[in-house]
């Protein structure tokens, strides 16, 4: 891009800003300024390594599922999860990414996934509340990006948000289960919410005041709305539905707030998603292990597919100049 | 400074699916496949989860030839008419839901 | 749960339009309007037995395919294997459901999944090997889904209404899964010269487990004209696989059947040593609080 005439390069930014700001979408083959594109690959590529990895915790419960049909219900949520996995990489191909390098990225450490994903999962009843407040949290994270001004990426998060409000939905109808089973169940449910809670607290990221590309992603429509406000909405929604299933949240200082309309909260403890971000969570080696682990046993089934697709469009085209050859002599 | 990136071993494959009868095969995204065969499984088991009765097209990426009224990117200028990476280059009005 | 627990997002829920993309969220009951009770002149005891055999073998390969989830070797590999073990759950809880129906003691399709010790478990030990790579994967998704599709497919004019239905349903779903792994098999043995080895390898470890599928056994002996005779399989069998194997270039193993214990083997309850902690990791939360309400 360096080898273009300024006045060209202006008139092309002017044209992404118009667009930008006309809240119009940016298409694959339209220009973009080279930071908007990596900024792009990079945000599209954590949420599509976050779906992945997500697929692990939830994935231990698969085989111990104490129902048939909480099992199907389980097996079909990780196997959504996977989907919306490949659409985000799709999303992200459509800017000159590929996904085997993202993946190289990701099992290499130099691409993050969301941290919520390096906390255990204990017991079933975080499966019930992975749905409701991990992908509660998600969901509140989510419904803005419907609307990112990158097309590919607007439309994925369309049909991703669909089905994450199916997963909260089944989340939540299983804690309520559990809450009308067994004392011991109920205890359950209460321990993973205590577990839970703050984690999914952090998934909003840091602190607007510490968050120091906010601005540039609240510009280009990349981002709608700050951690802060998103935190607050996620902390407003879920109060009443905790009150509704009987569970009480683990802080102190949550109290609804009437001048402000919304409910004040404890302080966030930073230090830990601060080290759990740094790679030194519960599960951080363990998740890129079964990933890469997963990958590199698979090398050879990939190479064996393509080799023997190589294979087949060669014999395809002998067999078709074969035929014409024929029909010349004929 | 990153390594040179890795590629996939498998081509790029666009989706188009027809829902039901009566509507055309619409642009749905792309996924990975080491042939059109398996493209096609892929394509059902991806985006369309053991629904019967929906059409599927698969295309390898690099077979389709496109043009894009907005085209502003000299990033794509020599290869111009190739979608290269590109599934979702179809221009949706954005009050069509579900696109 | 109310819709206004959820008004962040209500407006997308909301706009499901399932029919524009058809997303696997609803499952229509292939059982609807089909009378329960067994059929005059059916022996409800064998059939009880029957479901359950054939319900124990979808139950416990789901089980085997489930452990896959999260390693496949591509992504969209994860979401294939998903569906397929969602499908044979899927025929296990019809079938399941459908035998302790008959056997009228009001075991359930969780109780019976749950809380049955090994020896009471009928599956064939083809569905309780655990698959040591891919290969072996695709090589026993192949013998088994082209055997239960053989078998499926004279199950669809059952007396057994209840049986007939949940056949032409699995039928359908069978034959992508058999599709599924021919391809697959195919890919392997013809692909590169590491995966043709891989590939004849895994037919080799799991040819032995090949003959039990077609053993006479004495419940479907009970049932003429709800059952099928598994002797009778084995010819579509065997055609079809010699077909695969061609395509793929990989020979047909000579290994020998796997032999019984004292005369028995899955059918009658007698397992391999892998299937014990099948049953310890599948039954375990289940067991821990009988009590407990999922």
């Amino acid at each position: 891009m360096t080898a273009l005439a300024d006045g060209r390069a202006g008139e092309l930014e002017a044209h992404f800003d118009e667009t930008i700001a006309r809240d119009r979408r940016i298409e694959p083959r339209d220009w973009m300024p080279d930071h908007y594109r990596a900024t792009m690959i990079r945000q599209i590529a954590q949420h599509a390594h976050s779906e992945i990895i997500g697929m692990q915790p939830e994935g231990n419960w698969i085989t111990r599922a104490p129902s048939l049909r909480r099992k199907a219900v389980l097996i079909a949520k990780v196997q959504d999860e996977a989907g919306h996995g490949m659409y985000l990489y799709s999303a992200a191909e459509t800017l000159g990414a590929d996904r085997a390098d993202l993946t190289a990225k990701l099992v290499s450490g130099r691409q993050k996934y969301s941290s919520i994903f390096n906390y255990p999962t204990l017991t079933y009843a975080d499966v019930g509340v992975i749905g409701w407040l991990v992908d509660g949290a998600a969901i509140c994270n989510q419904v803005p990006l419907c609307r990112s001004s990158y097309g590919p990426y607007a439309r994925a998060m369309v049909r991703i948000c669909k089905e994450e409000s199916f997963h909260q939905r089944q989340g939540y109808e299983l804690l309520m289960t559990m809450m009308r089973g067994s004392e011991a169940q109920r205890a359950m449910v209460q321990d993973a919410t205590n577990r839970f809670w703050w984690p999914s607290l952090m998934m909003f990221g840091p602190p607007d005041d510490q968050s120091p590309n906010t601005a540039q992603s609240m510009a280009w429509g990349i981002k709608r709305h700050t951690n802060d406000e998103l935190r607050q909405r996620f902390v407003d929604m879920t109060v009443p539905q905790a009150g509704k299933l009987g569970v009480t949240l683990p802080d102190p200082d949550l109290t609804w707030n009437s001048e402000r309309g919304h409910y004040d909260f404890g302080a966030v403890d930073w230090a830990e998603f601060t080290a759990v971000l740094k790679g030194n969570g519960p599960c951080n080696a363990q998740r890129v292990a079964q990933r890469k682990a997963a990958h590199d046993d698979g090398a050879w089934v990939r190479e064996a597919a393509a080799a023997r697709a190589a294979k087949q469009a060669a014999r395809d085209r002998a067999a078709r100049e074969q035929d014409t050859r024929e029909q010349d002599t004929a | 400074m990153d390594d040179a990136p890795v590629r996939s071993e498998w081509p790029l494959y666009e989706v188009f699916l027809r829902g039901k009868r009566g509507l055309n095969h619409v642009h749905v995204g792309s996924l990975h496949a080491a042939d059109p065969q398996m493209a096609l499984h892929h394509a059902r088991d991806l985006y369309t989860r053991r629904n019967e009765g929906v059409s599927i097209w698969v295309v390898a990426a690099a077979d389709i030839t496109a043009s894009s009224p907005d085209e502003k990117d000299p990033f794509f200028a020599p290869s111009g008419d190739k979608v290269y990476r590109h599934p979702t280059f179809y221009e949706i009005p954005d009050d069509v839901p579900h696109m | 749960m109310t819709d206004d627990e959820f008004t962040a997002y209500r407006a997308l829920a909301d706009e499901t339009g399932d029919h524009r993309w058809a997303f696997g969220t609803g499952f229509t009951d292939p059982l609807e309007g089909i009378g329960t009770s067994v059929p005059d002149g059916v022996s409800a005891a064998a059939l009880a037995a029957y479901c359950l055999m054939l319900g124990d073998d979808a139950l416990i390969y789901s089980h085997r395919l489930q452990q896959w989830m999260t390693r496949l070797p591509e992504l969209e590999e994860e979401t294939a294997i998903a569906n397929i073990a969602l499908d044979l759950l899927g025929q296990a809880r019809m079938l399941l459901a459908r035998g302790g129906r008959a056997e009228g003691a009001g075991r359930g399709e969780d109780q019976l999944a749950f809380f049955r010790p090994e020896h009471e478990f009928r599956n064939v030990r083809l569905a309780e090997h655990a698959d040591a790579d891919f290969a072996q994967l695709a090589g026993r998704l192949l013998i088994f889904s082209t055997w239960r599709l053989a078998l499926f497919t004279r199950l669809q004019d059952s007396a057994d209404p209840v049986l007939a239905a949940i056949a032409a349903k699995g039928a359908k779903e069978l034959a992508y899964h058999r599709d599924y792994a021919a391809q697959w098999v195919v890919r392997l043995g013809d692909g590169t010269e590491l995966s043709r080895t891989r590939m004849q390898a895994a037919l080799v470890t799991l040819w032995p487990l090949v003959d039990e599928l077609f053993r006479t056994d004495a419940v479907a002996g009970d049932l003429p004209g709800v059952a099928a005779d598994p002797a009778g399989l084995r010819a579509e069998f065997d055609s079809v696989l010699a077909a695969v194997l061609a395509a793929a270039t990989l020979d047909r193993p000579g290994t020998a059947p796997m032999a019984q214990v004292a005369g028995k083997s899955g059918r009658d309850g007698v397992h391999t040593e892998a299937f014990g902690y099948v049953l310890a990791e599948l039954q375990s939360v289940a067991r821990a609080d009988p009590d407990a309400t999922w």
